[in-house]
């Protein structure tokens, strides 16, 4: 029901990402999705991946702090008043989102969102129950493929 | 002609300071012997009794005092006389656990404002000034002792304590201050404040006598220079009384010590021995008139050089350098004391790793400290909030350790240089000790 996120800590200077991105290249990770969260000296990249296990291992061997995080990931429809709906049923079930960024998948031809809340298995009966399911991991892969 | 605040003591032959010097000490020694249990283990330990003691010249049989015995023996451990003679503590910024703790008695507070007295009056002040004292007032001696000094000389004394801008400026303009009492960055602060309002031609100043911190001597030029006045240099440590332990006057070559009161002694930092006048050595203090907490050979680790040349201005003290660096590793950040070992406490009491670096640099005359941390596993979290959080409570626990504000930088793990052996924790921009 949740897909897999890594956050990585970066410092807030020139060539970090950079060097980050060049990581993932090395090893030929594939990235889905990527958000960017900014403080005054140091930065959280969050990214899904496909194959989040090596991506892990490969950043601790390289120095890397991060960590992994269960996320809901939900496929909006691609018109208007979607996201709304979505967001409006989480708000008056008092489901409160830390964050959230979207991807787009040209295969299935809609967007998706990746949710961050503090309780998953409320916030996911709470879409299910306005319609929305969020997918697992092989399922966002099977999007990819 | 130049003045002086007590003509027979400032100008007094060197054999008549050595008599009192060692008068004083062989006084000091047999009280300290019989009444602080903390000295007579001490001086067991090196097989010394008082009757060993004649005179100055005995002084290196003495046992040496560290930071480390003060804090030791806090709160009383040191304590000379009853507590009920007692009229006043001061304590040092921020250390680490235990705070180092002065005692006074009326006696004591009168011969440490009689010597900030002295540079008063050395820096051309007379009952006709006023001082403008914007030193902290409070634990800190530096607002105290020039508070008590100015009232010996007769000024009328301006007991603005530290900060507000504004309002010191408005003093200054207003009362006519002839004479200003802060930290040097605090002058330089106000002279650039001065000079970006035009007020250049509203105040009447005429000296400054700045401590409590290093500074250089472009500093001092261009504090001068903006101020338009003459700017002193003064030196002192709670531990031995406060600010006016030394003092420089008119000639600015060196700081008079009050040797009446307290004898210097200039020791090689890892051997104890001594160090000839003209070269580098550790400052020793030995208090001679002090009744509350009198401190034999008090190790300041304050690196400076002695000149025991007679000055020109006719004072016969013995003259010290500007500290020239420390022979440990505490750090003088915006006039507060600061050991690496503090932030390293804090830092582990935070949950992040003892693997830091302490960047201080001077912009603008004005102090800067940066923490840098290495981000762990343990304290990282995929919210920004969560990690900014955390920052900011580390942030906060380093002002309330050392007092004074520190930007906290994370960085990376493994970005912070390890060497074979010590890292080098202490990164010091600021060249203060350059000659």
């Amino acid at each position: 029901m949740t897909v897999k996120q890594i956050s990585v800590f970066l410092e807030n200077k020139p060539g970090a990402l950079a060097e980050f991105t060049k990581i993932l290249q090395k090893s030929e990770i594939d990235l889905r999705a990527l958000s960017l969260a900014e403080h005054e000296d140091f930065g959280i990249v969050r990214v899904i991946v496909d194959d989040p296990y090596s991506t892990i291992q490969i950043l601790k061997d390289e120095g890397y702090v991060c960590s992994v995080t269960p996320v809901l990931a939900v496929e909006i429809e691609d018109k208007p008043g979607a996201l709304v709906k979505l967001l409006t049923a989480l708000g008056d079930n008092g489901v409160n989102l830390e964050y959230s960024y979207a991807f787009l998948v040209r295969k299935a031809k809609s967007a998706f969102m990746i949710l961050r809340v503090a309780d998953n298995e409320a916030a996911g009966k709470v879409l299910r129950d306005n319609g929305v399911t969020p997918i697992c991991q092989d399922e966002l892969e099977g999007l990819f493929k | 002609m130049e003045k002086y605040f007590n003509p027979e003591v400032e100008t007094a032959s060197r054999e008549q300071i050595t008599a009192w010097q060692s008068e004083r000490l062989v006084k000091t020694v047999e009280r300290v012997y019989n009444t602080v249990p903390y000295y007579r283990k001490k001086m067991e330990e090196l097989g010394v009794r008082p009757d060993h003691i004649h005179g100055i010249q005995d002084l290196r049989l003495l046992p040496t005092l560290t930071k480390d015995d003060l804090r030791d023996q806090y709160p009383y451990g040191l304590m000379a006389v009853p507590l009920s003679e007692c009229v006043r503590i001061h304590s040092t910024s921020g250390t680490t656990g235990r705070r180092v703790v002065a005692f006074y008695t009326q006696h004591d507070v009168d011969l440490w404002e009689e010597c900030c007295a002295r540079a008063i009056v050395a820096a051309g002040g007379t009952k006709d000034d006023v001082v403008q004292v914007c030193y902290g007032y409070g634990l800190f001696t530096g607002g105290a002792g020039f508070h008590g000094g100015s009232h010996k000389v007769g000024c009328l004394t301006l007991p603005m304590s530290s900060g507000n801008t504004d309002r010191q400026l408005q003093f200054m303009m207003d009362l006519g201050a002839t004479i200003l009492c802060c930290t040097p960055s605090y002058a330089a602060y106000l002279a650039e404040t001065i000079t970006e309002r035009g007020l250049r031609g509203k105040i009447k100043l005429k000296a400054g006598i700045f401590g409590a911190e290093a500074w250089t001597e472009e500093m001092r030029r261009e504090i001068e220079d903006s101020l338009g006045i003459k700017a002193y240099d003064i030196y002192g440590l709670t531990e031995i009384s406060g600010p006016g332990v030394a003092f420089e006057c008119a000639a600015q070559n060196g700081m008079h010590i009050n040797e009446d009161h307290f004898i210097a002694e200039l020791i090689d930092p890892a051997t104890g021995e001594p160090v000839p006048y003209g070269e580098k050595g550790e400052l020793v203090f030995t208090s001679i008139t002090k009744e509350a907490f009198p401190l034999i050979r008090y190790r300041t680790k304050d690196i400076c050089i002695l000149n025991p040349e007679k000055c020109s201005c006719g004072r016969t003290h013995i003259r010290m350098t500007k500290p020239l660096g420390r022979s440990d590793d505490m750090l003088i950040v915006k006039g507060v004391n600061v050991f690496p070992s503090q932030i390293e406490t804090v830092l582990m009491n935070c949950g992040y790793p003892a693997n830091y670096q302490i960047i201080v640099t001077r912009h603008k005359n004005s102090d800067k400290i940066e923490v840098q941390v290495e981000m762990t596993p343990e304290m990282f979290s995929d919210s920004l909030s969560e990690v900014a959080g955390r920052e900011k409570e580390l942030v906060s626990a380093l002002k309330s350790m050392l007092g004074i504000y520190c930007d906290v930088r994370l960085v990376a793990p493994r970005t912070i240089a390890r060497s074979e052996g010590k890292a080098k924790r202490v990164i010091d921009q600021r060249n203060l000790y350059k000659q």
